[in-house]
């Protein structure tokens, strides 16, 4: 082996790890027969959405969908500015409200979730019923008032008749866990189905006034779509019996 | 156009440049033409508003300060003296830089959280650092050191040393030297690192959401107010961006080395 041959090797070795991809791109586009069904949903449906998801492209041949996940207002202002997605999902009826009548299908609600309280595994702050939440000598994580889960939060807390003592508002549902799950925090209101995802890294712990603020999620399909017909029947599968059951699974209430 | 060739500078290269312009120009643009001029004044003035711009402005201020009293320190030992491992020292020093501040609130979390390493002391010392303005003032000043370090351990290498040596000889004591030759001869790049890591500050982010929280008038500084007002008033949340961008231009205009070291 000379050098000169063995850089040639290397050069065509090269060549063919940067030919692969370009290829497997060019192939994807030309398929004909396989449809993409772009599925934007809000974030705290990426567990379950991901696996109706496999589910729907089992009984679709040649169908795959792809998700994109994320803030439902920031997903709203990606399909007002032209984002190609084909069904959206969204964690409350305040944004999907947003979109106009000739931007969307009438939506329809397909699940709903209601607030729990959150504390670390050990329950350092004794911390067992939404009175505890008002108590200014316990570290309280919630969600900022601006945010759905922390209107939420002020809903049950007026229904309760309690001042929440809060030491941080947070952005997100998955912050306010994040705070409580790490010990920073003694408590924590986050959804019934953050606090089952979060699994042994929380304790999960019900209060009855959470009633009073049932966050209702609503799916519509979207006018621009170009797979019209795959989108109503995805949007169809996720009210079925099947789609039910993956909700229900994940904690998920039916909607009202 | 009548520059003397001399300054040898190729025409193509001012096509990049302009471009490079234009891509770090049009983002401030499309901000401001965003912005709801109408309603600026009540957009920016509003009480959660004006805690977050007094909130960031003392702590910047005091992660500033503590950058300085332990950034000089650490610019000097690197830049003056050798030890074995000091390049890997630099290397660490720089961390924060490259890290993402998100990463960097994690590691502040698991120091000084209250399951952190250093946990159980600040509990014993009756220290609660968590969700405090003291967190929000670690956080930055874990982001802006590096900038401090970095300004001033080059100003001390361009500097050299020779007028050190000669202070020594005439018999001042190590002290003196410091305080009143290498002081002095470094100030201009001392200040630059200064107001840069005061700019760091103002606009840190991550590290501050992810170890101190978010709550009005005591951890939510204006970059937090921006992120949440975002949510549910846009207008106020490219307002008070451009308040922030307003004051980095400002700052960075006082920092630019050539106005400070020339």
């Amino acid at each position: 082996m000379t050098p000169p041959r063995r850089s040639r090797v290397l050069a065509l070795v090269a060549a063919t790890a940067l030919a692969v991809p370009l290829a497997g791109c060019g192939a994807e586009d030309t398929k004909g027969s396989d449809q993409t069904l772009t599925v934007y949903a809000a974030a705290s449906l990426t567990g379950t959405f991901t696996e109706l998801g496999q589910q729907f492209e089992a009984t679709h041949p040649g169908v795959t969908v792809s998700f994109s996940f994320g803030g439902s207002s920031d997903l709203v202002s990606q399909i007002q500015g032209g984002a190609p997605a084909d069904v959206f999902a969204s964690a409350d009826l305040k944004n999907m409200d947003k979109l106009s009548a000739d931007q969307g299908s009438t939506p329809v609600a397909f699940a709903s979730n209601t607030l729990e309280i959150v504390t670390p595994p050990d329950n350092p702050g004794k911390v067992d019923s939404l009175d505890d939440l008002a108590d200014q000598d316990l570290a309280i994580a919630v969600c900022a008032p601006e945010v759905p889960c922390g209107s939420a939060a002020a809903t049950v807390a007026a229904a309760a008749g309690i001042t929440l003592a809060p030491d941080t508002e947070e952005q997100s549902v998955k912050d306010v866990l994040a705070k409580v799950s790490s010990g920073e925090a003694d408590a924590g209101l986050v959804y019934v189905t953050d606090a089952r995802a979060a699994g042994a890294g929380v304790n999960g712990i019900t209060f009855p006034e959470s009633a009073s603020a049932v966050n209702v999620y609503p799916i519509t399909t979207l006018k621009d779509s170009k797979n019209p017909d795959l989108a109503a029947a995805f949007m169809a599968f996720v009210s079925s019996t099947e789609g039910q059951a993956v909700f229900a699974a994940a904690g998920f209430a039916p909607a009202p | 156009m009548s520059r003397p060739r001399s300054t040898g500078l190729p025409r193509w290269v001012y096509v990049p440049a302009g471009l490079g312009a234009a891509f770090v120009l049009l983002p401030l643009v499309a901000i401001v033409l965003k912005v709801d001029w109408a309603n600026f004044g009540s957009l920016i003035t509003s009480e959660s508003s004006r805690d977050a711009l007094s909130l960031s402005l003392r702590t910047s201020t005091a992660s500033t300060v503590l950058c300085v009293l332990i950034g000089v320190p650490m610019a000097t030992v690197l830049a003056r003296t050798t030890f074995p491992g000091q390049a890997v020292a630099r290397s660490l020093v720089l961390l924060p830089l490259v890290l993402p501040p998100v990463v960097g609130g994690l590691a502040l979390l698991y120091t000084f959280g209250r399951r952190g390493l250093l946990g159980h002391t600040l509990e014993v010392l009756d220290l609660q650092i968590a969700f405090s303005t003291i967190a929000v003032v670690l956080a930055q000043t874990f982001v802006a050191l590096p900038f401090l370090v970095v300004s001033l351990e080059g100003s001390l290498r361009t500097a050299g040393d020779q007028y050190e040596r000669v202070a020594a000889t005439l018999g001042a004591g190590p002290t003196t030297v410091f305080r009143r030759v290498t002081l002095p001869l470094v100030l201009p790049g001392l200040l630059a690192g200064a107001v840069l890591s005061f700019a760091r500050a103002m606009g840190e982010f991550g590290a501050t959401i992810t170890f101190a929280g978010s709550l009005q008038g005591v951890t939510r500084t204006l970059p937090l107010e921006i992120y949440l007002q975002r949510e549910s008033d846009p207008d106020a949340a490219v307002a008070l961006a451009l308040v922030l961008v307003v004051f980095a231009v400002v700052v960075i205009t006082i920092a630019r080395p050539d106005r400070t070291t020339r």
